[in-house]
């Protein structure tokens, strides 16, 4: 950090902790922010290869609670491919913000979902 | 409303789009984002700004760029925008924004409308022993009339009570064994009383004994004990020195503050009786430094005078000062502007300190020197003390207890030598008495080095263990500052100095 001068241990603990990665996030796949994929009761994992969305569930629309393996792999997968497809034409009400009321602005970034996703922050109600 | 900005707002044109610098990993300010100042102290040492992170401990120096931007969300939370358009004038394009890319990621700033980020609970898990305090006796050849162990604010009655008043030989053997088992690589044992000379023929077996079981299960033992000095003959200092055994001698100052509180049964003041010992075992037992442990009251609150008499008169290499454990009413308890009279003092005492740092000197007020060791490490505690994790008391009978200021109290019972830790009762415990619990504690910044406080003081005070010590937060916030001016001068003007805190933890943690 070029600003803030680590001091004590745990301050060089910090730094190390919440270093920035050195390459852009979207210039590598490695280490990146996936959806939540998981596989077979495991923690979420990091996709070998190409990361495909694996798309909404067949069994339970709202995509919330577990697909038909028990597992939450074959659930929607907000934000990337669907993101779009989801707030536009899902009935489930929850899966994106407010666009025409509160966050007019959330996806002006996003040119393409599936490349740009990772410019989509967090909205907090207002 | 939408946490990121997409275009400059148009009154703040000359507003980069993009970080330029490093950002939080999954965040990303945008110029209408609106941040607030996180939980942090800030102060000021050697002309530097510094802020001491809460709860994370973590201590940072701020530079000019850093220190404009918490000054000017001193006022209330802004936007990034803002911010920007704000310091543009005194930093290069973009030096802004790379600060608050920095300050995000050690949470020193925050999103406004984002929720406080909640600390990460570290799931409870069995933690060696390291240091086994074992009352040898509950008697005392003193009558001080402060002490908690047979003034009014007793907590096990010593006197008419179930335990006996002296441990025997193979309740202590029990003892050593537990802590061997117990402990990992290296066991600790201090024995404490009462007086604990006065069952000096047991400590003596007690420590050949340990030293042969320690050699036969691998592990390392280590012994230090705590005295009034008025039974140090010269066979026991000499033993002390021989076996290399850490001694920690209570002692309140020259005579006329000693003998004020510190007296035999019949009244006499112990000053005369204590002091040629003190000074025969000073000059014989040269193998461990000797400290001397002092109790504050209301009418002894003289730390200079005490200081330069037990350290630069007697010789203790360290001496150490506690406000004394009382009910507030009591006629020795220390008053709220006694406290304030406290903290004057000891910031006098901690620039001595300072100034002999500075020229890499000792310096024996030991009370900054711990202090500073916490800050260097940047310990997050999530409890005041080590009682019930690391530290257990052993009461005359065999009864672990929390620490040896419960010694042989049944609501604070940990187990018993023979039977083990009772580890259902030390989770709940634990689990009663988190930081996270202690609401009062939620919005103070020292919580990281203070996390409520002592347990006994609390018992003492608000008859509950579980509350943190409310009336002396001043005073520790005001002793945190001074230490936290110290640590920051220290940490520009002498680092070398700091470097002896580097290895305390891990030694320690080699040890287990």
């Amino acid at each position: 950090m070029k600003h803030l001068n680590a001091i004590n241990r745990k301050a060089r603990r910090v730094e190390s902790v919440t270093a920035a990665p050195t390459v852009p996030a979207e210039a590598s796949q490695t280490g990146d922010v996936v959806a939540l994929q998981q596989q077979g009761g495991q923690p979420p994992q990091q996709p070998e290869g190409p990361h495909i969305p694996p798309g909404c569930s067949i069994v339970f629309s709202p995509g919330w609670e577990a697909d038909r393996t028990g597992g939450t792999a074959g659930l929607c997968q907000p934000v990337e491919r669907d993101l779009f497809d989801c707030h536009m034409g899902c009935y489930w009400p929850a899966q994106v913000p407010d666009q025409l009321n509160h966050a007019p602005d959330w996806t002006a970034k996003c040119a393409a979902a599936q490349k740009d996703w990772r410019k989509i922050d967090l909205v907090f109600p207002g | 409303m939408s946490a990121t900005g997409s275009t400059p707002a148009s009154d703040h044109p000359a507003v980069p789009v993009e970080p330029a610098g490093p950002v939080v990993p999954g965040i990303t300010p945008g110029v209408d984002t609106v941040v607030r100042l996180g939980d942090f102290h800030a102060f000021e040492a050697a002309g530097e700004r510094f802020g001491y992170m809460v709860p994370s401990a973590a201590v940072f120096a701020f530079d000019p760029c850093a220190s404009a931007v918490v000054d000017a969300l001193a006022g209330g939370p802004r936007s990034v925008g803002d911010l920007c358009a704000a310091l543009e004038a005194r930093f290069q394009p973009g030096e802004v924004w790379d600060t608050l890319g920095e300050l995000y990621r050690i949470r020193a700033i925050n999103e406004a409308k984002a929720p406080a980020p909640a600390p990460k609970i570290l799931p409870l898990t069995v933690i060696p022993l390291q240091t086994l305090v074992v009352n040898v006796t509950n008697q005392c050849n003193l009558s001080c009339e402060y002490c908690y162990e047979f003034g009014e604010d007793k907590i096990v009655d010593t006197e008419n009570g179930q335990q006996p008043k002296f441990m025997s030989e193979e309740t202590a053997r029990q003892a050593i064994d537990f802590a061997l088992r117990e402990s990992g690589r290296t066991a600790m044992v201090t024995f404490f009383g009462g007086e604990t000379l006065m069952n000096f023929p047991v400590l003596q077996k007690t420590v050949a004994y340990a030293r042969q079981r320690a050699n036969e299960v691998g592990k390392d033992i280590d012994f230090s004990l705590t005295t009034n000095a008025t039974l140090l003959k010269p066979d026991v200092i000499d033993f002390l020195a021989d076996e290399r055994i850490g001694v920690t001698i209570s002692i309140d100052g020259p005579q006329e503050i000693q003998d004020r509180f510190r007296v035999f049964q019949n009244g006499r003041g112990s000053y005369d009786i204590a002091a040629p010992k003190i000074k025969a075992l000073l000059a014989r037992h040269s193998s461990r430094p000797i400290g001397a442990r002092v109790t504050l009251t209301r009418q002894t609150l003289d730390v200079m005078t005490i200081y330069r008499h037990l350290h630069d008169e007697m010789g203790f290499w360290e001496v150490g000062f506690a406000p004394v454990t009382t009910a507030p009413q009591r006629g020795h308890a220390i008053s709220d502007a006694g406290f304030d009279r406290l903290l004057a003092q000891f910031r006098a005492l901690a620039l001595d300190f300072l100034k002999a740092a500075l020229e890499n000197r000792h310096h024996g007020f030991s009370n900054v020197r711990e202090t500073l060791q916490e800050l260097h490490q940047g310990h997050a505690k999530a409890y005041p003390c080590g009682a019930g994790i690391g530290l257990l008391g052993v009461s005359t009978d065999g009864q672990v207890s929390l620490c040896h200021r419960f010694a042989g109290s049944e609501t604070h019972r940990f187990g018993s030598v023979t039977g083990g830790v009772d580890r259902a009762r030390q989770a709940d415990f634990l689990d009663s008495h988190h930081i996270n619990h202690k609401t009062d504690c939620q919005a103070c910044w020292a919580r990281p080095i203070c996390a409520g406080g002592c347990y006994h003081e609390a018992h003492t005070r608000y008859g509950s263990t579980e509350g943190p010590n409310l009336h002396y937060c001043e005073w520790i916030r005001g002793w945190t500052h001074t230490c936290l001016e110290i640590y920051g001068e220290l940490a520009v003007k002498n680092p070398g100095f700091l470097r002896q805190f580097d290895g305390a933890d891990d030694e320690a943690s080699q040890r287990h």
